[in-house]
């Protein structure tokens, strides 16, 4: 084994000009597979968090339309203990309802936050570009909203719900949640007060949350809904979003493709290059046959110039690709400076890509392996 | 004296539509520590002969025996055993490593057979390399050196693992008369001091006639087979 080492390695540098290609070709290989991989990942993340960052991931809700929650403290309580993976947990309590403002009417959410316990759902605090969060008899409207309504911060506007009741609330500050529908029909305020306007007593009409692992939402949901009563039920994202769901599986098989081919043709490379290398040198084979090396050894200096090989290009090709992904995050960018895309740098995607690279290196060189072993040295001899 | 080479009614016959016979039913027998030449025409068999002898052929019917062990039922890591450690190569063409150096190359052969190389061996090479006058070229590579050097490097390597036989195929068909003078002598130094069988092919009869022994091989059969009793030197 040392011994086939010492030759494959001997056989590398003497030959460095192709041998740096061939580096060259599979770390070219695995550069665009860690670049594109990460790309994708980082596509996917910023998706995923446009499309469902600020929403509730896993909603509990009564099973009967028009009924609500009583006991949402308890139940909170024994989701949060039960399921660690839960990042935001918080009750709403909504109606749909109208605004009336310069003596024009508006149809609206009203949605009664704990503001606190929503934060981790909504980031409302990063959101708000006027005033600050309502307290009391006020509320806070969407940028959009007050843009058609023409309104402004402390503007005095009355809520009427659906039987006709009123309610003169204060504009306390204005947010963008950067989706237009929800900045327009969208006005927040205190659970309380909703709770009062709508004469819900001291119950939600639904409990949020969001989770670490959205992909994970669905059997979380399933597992929760074992825990409740069946006059709730528990919706996740996943159920509520099946297109940006498949959108998301097109991207990753489309990728895996990608990264399939890139390896297949990297594989193939090594393949070809290093059969010609073994007809190069049969010369030498034939030589150390003569000279009594065993066909098992013959076939190992292949097999380590492929293992060789992978190693250096695995990691000139993971350098370049990180290399690559972060050029392309300095240089593609917005106007204000800020990536287009934020990659997403998995140190266990590479580590994988690496080790593929490495894996098909070697495997590649199995076939001149092979026909090593077969050669027999009167072919050299005899042939001169 | 005892043989360390013996052939058995050995034939070989090429192809498998069109049959060609090159060997008819050889006989042989090589005593240790003697000094032997084949000679013949080119197209005679004789490197057919040679090469059944040193195991990289196989005869189609026959038997040889090397050191007593009958080649013929060895597996493949059975011969390249018996090619690394009972037999040494010396070719018309040098069949140098282009990669390594000429220590390397002479040294090659006992790596095959062992991972470390202890002092002793390591003194066995110098020793070659002093004896075969390769001092100043010995951290040349293979390809820069004469050609007369890498002749003499190549039957350094042939000696390394210390092998009771050396098999030549026309040794010095590529050198000129001067360098063949030298060598020829220098494997006679080697066959009187470590004494290793020599079995040198040859077309030359001047060569031939300084071996104790002379076969001739005409159309694949033995024509001739007698004792140089005063080989010239």
């Amino acid at each position: 084994m040392k011994l086939a080492l010492r030759i494959a390695w001997r056989f590398l540098t003497s030959s460095k000009s192709q041998t740096i290609l061939i580096i060259l070709g599979i770390a070219i290989g695995v550069s665009v597979q860690v670049f594109i991989g990460s790309l994708i990942a980082g596509l996917q993340q910023s998706l995923l968090d446009t499309a469902i960052g600020r929403s509730s991931q896993i909603t509990i809700s009564p099973a009967e339309r028009g009924e609500r929650i009583a006991d949402y403290e308890a139940i909170m309580n024994d989701v949060k203990t039960a399921e660690p993976e839960i990042t935001a947990i918080s009750a709403v309590a909504d109606s749909s309802a109208f605004i009336i403002a310069n003596d024009s009417t508006f149809p609206i959410l009203m949605r009664g936050f704990q503001f606190e316990a929503a934060e981790g759902i909504y980031k409302i605090n990063e959101a708000i570009i006027e005033g600050t969060l309502p307290s009391g008899d006020e509320v806070m409207v969407g940028k959009e909203f007050v843009e058609e309504a023409s309104l402004k911060l402390n503007d005095k506007i009355t809520v009427q719900t659906p039987w006709g009741a009123t309610r003169e609330v204060t504009i306390s500050g204005i947010f963008d949640l950067g989706v237009s529908s929800l900045n327009k029909n969208w006005a927040l305020a205190e659970t309380g007060l909703v709770q009062s306007i709508f004469e819900y007593g001291d119950e939600v009409t639904a409990i949020e949350s969001q989770v670490s692992d959205v992909f994970t939402a669905d059997v979380i949901s399933d597992r929760i809904a074992t825990t409740l009563p069946s006059s709730l039920k528990v919706e996740n994202w996943k159920v509520l979003n099946a297109s940006l769901l498949s959108g998301l599986n097109g991207q990753s098989i489309s990728s895996l493709m990608i990264q399939v081919f890139v390896l297949v043709s990297v594989i193939l490379g090594i393949a070809s290059v290093l059969a010609i290398s073994v007809s190069q040198k049969s010369r030498q084979l034939g030589i150390l046959k003569a000279m009594g090396i065993r066909d098992r050894v013959a076939s190992f200096i292949f097999l380590l110039q492929g293992f060789i090989l992978g190693i250096f290009g695995a990691i000139v090709g993971v350098g370049f690709g990180l290399g690559l992904s972060y050029a392309f995050t300095k240089f593609a960018v917005n106007p204000d400076g800020t990536p287009i895309i934020e990659l997403f740098i998995d140190p266990q995607f590479i580590i994988i890509s690496a080790l593929i690279a490495l894996l098909s290196a070697t495997l590649a060189a199995l076939i001149p392996a092979r026909s090593s072993s077969r050669l027999s040295p009167i072919e050299v001899i005899r042939n001169g | 004296m005892a043989s360390v080479i013996s052939l058995r009614n050995v034939n070989k016959v090429y192809g498998t539509e069109i049959k060609t016979q090159v060997l008819y039913d050889i006989n042989l027998d090589f005593e240790e520590s003697s000094f032997n030449s084949i000679i013949g025409q080119s197209g005679s068999g004789k490197s057919t002969l040679l090469n059944i002898i040193g195991t990289l052929d196989k005869p189609t019917s026959g038997d040889v025996f090397i050191n007593g062990v009958q080649t013929t039922q060895l597996t493949k890591d059975g011969l390249a055993k018996v090619r690394n450690e009972s037999i040494g190569f010396v070719f018309q063409f040098h069949y140098l490593l282009p990669e390594f150096t000429a220590y390397e190359n002479i040294i090659m052969p006992y790596r095959i057979k062992s991972n470390k190389i202890p002092a002793e061996v390591h003194e066995r090479a110098l020793e070659l390399i002093h004896l075969m006058g390769l001092d100043k070229v010995k951290n040349n590579q293979a390809t820069k050196m004469s050609g007369g050097q890498q002749q003499r490097t190549s039957i350094a390597r042939a000696l390394i693992n210390n092998p009771r036989i050396i098999l030549a195929d026309e040794p010095t068909g590529n050198l000129d008369s001067d360098t063949t003078e030298k060598v020829y002598d220098l494997m006679r130094d080697i066959n009187e001091k470590f004494k290793t069988m020599f079995l040198i092919i040859t077309h030359d009869p001047r060569i031939a006639q300084k071996t104790d022994r002379i076969v001739e091989i005409l159309d694949g059969k033995i024509n001739l087979d007698l004792e140089n009793k005063a080989p010239g030197k």
